[in-house]
């Protein structure tokens, strides 16, 4: 059988419209190259049955003329998100065997729209991570090495999984989603484009939560006009989700030839960390050339809190994540550990239940949430957060769109970082201030580091005007040409 | 501000997570560690800024009071580690 999963999703509908291959054929490509890919480690449940009776489905319905616009293409799901009647866990232990009896808003409206769904991609537990080594269920590897070196890299995180899957052509796309940088952040590491759209612009009904005032679905692609197309059919306000936006979904896919002639794009000063290495900065240099050539005008701009990002979101993101997570009890769902009482049961449960970073983040949260301290640090976290996003706001009265590097280094080895939280905290240095802001915001592979590993730009916009970081990315995507691509090192 | 072990034992038991007396120690040197980082907020004049309450600029959006769904035991009922006779079940509360 001819390997079909080297389409992009827009190839694979025209593929599918003029009779190339079926949906079918197109599912057992990906599932066959699922079945040896094992050394990554990006799917914690492969779903083939199902899959397969999904893609017959679609054939019928293509058939019969009724394909939606995501009809027949195999994808991937972040394993965050709830579908009926599959194991759902995100990655923790401590969610063992709960199968959700409904489905998340979000993959509804996928499978709406007739995707096919391969399966449950890994991820960081409960998205908490930025290497997807916090998993219960093992590290997601990354599918590229450095030049003449075969350590294990990290795919980034939270959702390395879905990273890994589309860098390495498991699926066409895949779903993720981003509270901090866990869409934008893993798709720089893994040469992929990840696009964490406008909070409110996808429900967050039945993705299982992190932290409630950050968190968004978006799509993870190997082309910016997959991403377009595929943030369409995720996206529109839910009433089942009160913070979801009820405005019109705009046509994404429309915008990405749009060009960014006469756009006004701002390069911020505190976008530079110590260490950074010499080849992120020439990247990003090189990133404002590519768009000035495109037409775009470059204006230099300050977000003068920058710095202050990272410390107000470990202590916010916590804090929502210690409430968030109090529902894991041991009763309604997953495990159970015996205890000599009711709390105890609880204590016991949670102890076993949750991993090393999942138990940290929620001390920390219930710590700035306990009497005395909420002032001290919470309500603090707050103001400044406040004055981050006034940062955004006073910037895009001159600018259309930021650029930015999307994550101050390329992949690093597993467990290089893994003993010092701070250090993994700063791979989301620059991602972490938008989604604080809860802007819009994209990542293009834009080139390789001198290890031969892809680097990321990240483009970030407007509340709600996707439309811009789209045609941004996608003039960054058409001069960098990035084409590189990993050995299949892990065929089996 | 700096956390010791019995800060610890006592945040532990508030998240109720069962956390062994030998961890005790480590675990407040970690705590305090991400706690002495995010002190740096303390740089910021906040004088007069209103604490972020909603990220998106919209207001909250009212519905009926009325039943919009039920009649799901089954589905409720569909995970827990314990259940009998269409209730969970949890180690006895009261002697």
């Amino acid at each position: 059988m001819a390997d079909l999963t080297e389409y992009s999703l827009r190839e694979a509908i025209e593929g599918l419209e003029n009779k190339a291959f079926s949906s079918k054929e197109l599912t057992e490509s990906h599932l066959d190259a699922m079945a040896k890919a094992g050394a990554l480690n990006a799917y914690i449940t492969e779903m083939p049955e199902q899959a397969l009776a999904e893609a017959d489905a679609s054939d019928a319905r293509r058939a019969a003329g009724n394909a939606g616009p995501m009809d027949g293409l195999p994808i991937a799901i972040k394993d965050l998100f709830c579908t009926k009647g599959v194991l759902a866990t995100a990655a923790s232990h401590i969610l063992d065997g709960f199968h959700p009896p409904y489905e998340s808003t979000v993959t509804g409206n996928l499978r709406r729209d007739g995707a096919v769904f391969l399966g449950k991609t890994n991820l960081d537990e409960f998205a908490m991570g930025s290497s997807n080594e916090t998993s219960f269920y093992g590290p997601v590897v990354n599918p590229w090495r450095r030049d003449g070196d075969v350590t294990p890299l990290v795919p980034g995180g939270s959702s390395g999984g879905s990273a890994a899957a589309v860098a390495a052509h498991l699926a066409l796309a895949a779903t993720g989603t981003d509270t901090g940088g866990s869409i934008r952040q893993p798709a720089a590491f893994s040469g992929i484009v990840g696009l964490k759209p406008t909070y409110g612009r996808c429900s967050r009904w039945g993705i299982i939560a992190f932290a409630s005032s950050l968190d968004q679905a978006g799509p993870m692609t190997r082309t910016v006009e997959d991403a377009a197309l595929m943030l369409g059919s995720m996206s529109g306000h839910d009433p089942k989700d009160s913070t979801s936006a009820d405005m019109p979904v705009p046509d994404f896919a429309a915008a990405v030839d749009q060009g960014v002639k006469g756009l006004k794009i701002g390069i911020p000063k505190e976008y530079r960390i110590d260490g950074m290495p010499e080849e992120v900065e020439k990247l990003w240099q090189k990133g404002i050339q590519w768009l000035k050539d495109a037409g775009a005008e470059i204006i230099d701009v300050s977000l003068p809190q920058t710095k202050y990002a990272l410390p107000t979101y470990y202590i916010v993101a916590p804090a929502e994540a210690s409430s968030n997570l109090a529902r894991y009890d041991g009763v309604r769902y997953g495990l159970r550990e015996e205890g000599e009482s009711l709390i105890d049961m609880y204590e016991q449960t949670r102890s076993a239940g949750f991993g090393t970073e999942v138990r940290r983040r929620i001390l920390i949260g219930t710590y700035v949430l306990s009497a005395g301290y909420y002032d001290a640090y919470y309500l603090k976290a707050q103001k400044v957060r406040t004055l981050i996003a006034q940062d955004f706001t006073a910037c895009f009265g001159q600018v259309d769109a930021i650029l930015t590097p999307t994550a101050p280094f390329p992949a690093f080895g597993q467990g290089e970082k893994s003993n010092d939280p701070i250090a993994m905290y700063l791979n989301d240095v620059f991602t972490v201030p938008a989604s604080l802001a809860g802007l819009p915001g994209i990542s293009v592979p834009a080139g390789l580091s001198s290890d031969g590993l892809p680097l990321g730009l990240q483009v970030l916009g407007k509340p709600f005007d996707e439309e811009t970081v789209i045609r941004t990315g996608r003039a960054l995507e058409l001069a960098a040409d990035f084409s590189a691509r990993p050995d299949k090192w892990w065929r089996e | 501000m700096s956390v010791d072990k019995a800060t610890v034992a006592k945040i532990a038991h508030l998240a109720r997570i069962a956390v062994p007396e030998d961890q005790l120690e480590p675990l407040a040197a970690e705590l305090n560690n991400i706690l002495d980082w995010v002190e740096q907020l303390g740089e910021v004049d906040t004088e007069g800024v209103a604490p972020m309450t909603s990220v998106a600029d919209m207001t909250l959006p009212l519905r009926k009071d009325a039943v919009t769904d039920g009649d799901r035991r089954d589905d409720v009922l569909a995970n827990p580690p314990e259940q009998e006779m269409g209730f969970y079940v949890v180690p006895k509360v009261i002697e």
